[in-house]
């Protein structure tokens, strides 16, 4: 409740402030914002799962987001960036998938 | 990942955890999903409003930058190709003109020399009475000839235009035939050209005038006129066998 709440917050302050991306992070945030919601997917597997953690969950987030911005950091300075950002969001939209996929099989069954 | 006895309890797990009261750990996902939605929604906006291009990177930029120079290289070198085709246009349209013009002239002037136009002008008209029928055709062919000589530009023979296939033929029971249709005396011909010349090169002692007049009963009478009328026609035969050779 508290979650789905908090998220109907976040959305509504990205909408109401619509803030400008500073120009430092520009090429984090979207990878960012993949990797968080690669970690978001895994929660909710495991949630269903019954393996869900509120601190594996808070870490994975907080590590997955720093991890991709990090190699996108290094990939930038490698002159590789772009790539590397591809490269990211191509293994975790398979891994979003592949959550997808379980939590589906849990809802439907199939 | 799939324990069969799992999937009986999903619905009224989530009910629970919906309605459960949060604990610490469960705020602080909050908080990661809450920052997750605003992270989602702003990236969205940037993405939008900006048609991408800030996100974009350095490099893409570049590729996105000489990509619409390109496009606009091809676009003026487009519109200096057309601007070119236009004034060639524009001035084939006026050779055209021009040559239409020309070739309208040229229609008008052989169509007088045809027989095809009706022509109008200063000229003489030569009225021979011939109640015997001692004229025929040998003195109007004659007349005909002396006339071309003297410059006639059209002539008309008693209804019949006179162009450089006209015959004239002398008919048994008197009258000529020109062209084929009848025609008897009085004869008249009516000429367009200089006039003093006309009558100057009928005039001609032992000419035209000269020898109408020696034939038995008849009578030549020549009236020249500012305004000849030269009205009937001929109509236009394409040939057959000759064609223009050019060169």
């Amino acid at each position: 409740m508290i979650v789905a709440f908090a998220v109907a917050l976040g959305v509504t302050l990205g909408l109401v402030l619509q803030p400008t991306v500073p120009l430092d992070l520009q090429p984090y945030l979207p990878i960012a914002v993949v990797a968080a919601l690669d970690a978001l997917f895994g929660g909710i597997r495991a949630w269903l799962d019954r393996i869900f953690d509120d601190k594996v969950f808070v870490v994975s987030f907080v590590g997955n987001v720093l991890v991709a911005g990090l190699i996108v950091f290094v990939g930038d300075k490698l002159g590789v960036g772009g790539e590397l950002s591809t490269a990211i969001v191509v293994v975790l939209g398979i891994r979003i998938f592949a959550n997808a996929a379980a939590i589906r099989r849990h809802f439907f069954r199939a | 990942m799939s324990r069969p006895d799992d999937h009986e309890s999903v619905w009224p797990r989530l009910r629970a955890a919906a309605t459960a009261r949060p604990g610490r750990g469960q705020v602080a996902v909050a908080v990661l999903c809450g920052l997750l939605g605003f992270g989602l929604v702003t990236q969205v906006h940037a993405t939008s409003s900006t048609g991408g291009l800030a996100a974009a990177r350095p490099a893409d930029l570049l590729g996105i930058l000489s990509d619409l120079q390109n496009r606009a290289d091809r676009l003026r070198a487009d519109i200096a190709d057309l601007q070119g085709s236009e004034q060639r246009l524009n001035a084939g349209s006026g050779q055209d003109a021009a040559a239409l013009r020309e070739a309208r002239a040229r229609a008008r002037t052989l169509g007088i020399l045809t027989g095809t136009l009706a022509a109008r002008g200063p000229g003489i008209v030569l009225t021979i009475t011939d109640p015997r029928s001692r004229v025929g055709a040998d003195v109007l062919v004659d007349a005909i000839e002396e006339l071309r000589d003297a410059g006639a530009e059209a002539i008309q023979l008693s209804g019949v235009r006179v162009v450089a296939s006209t015959s004239v033929l002398d008919r048994p029971g008197g009258g000529v035939a020109v062209d084929g249709t009848a025609v008897s005396s009085p004869y008249r011909l009516a000429v367009i050209g200089d006039a003093r010349t006309l009558t100057g090169a009928l005039g001609i002692p032992g000419g035209v005038l000269d020898t109408i007049e020696r034939r038995p009963g008849a009578t030549p009478s020549v009236v020249s006129s500012p305004r000849v009328t030269v009205t009937a026609l001929r109509p236009l035969r394409t040939p057959r066998y000759a064609h223009p050779a050019h060169g």
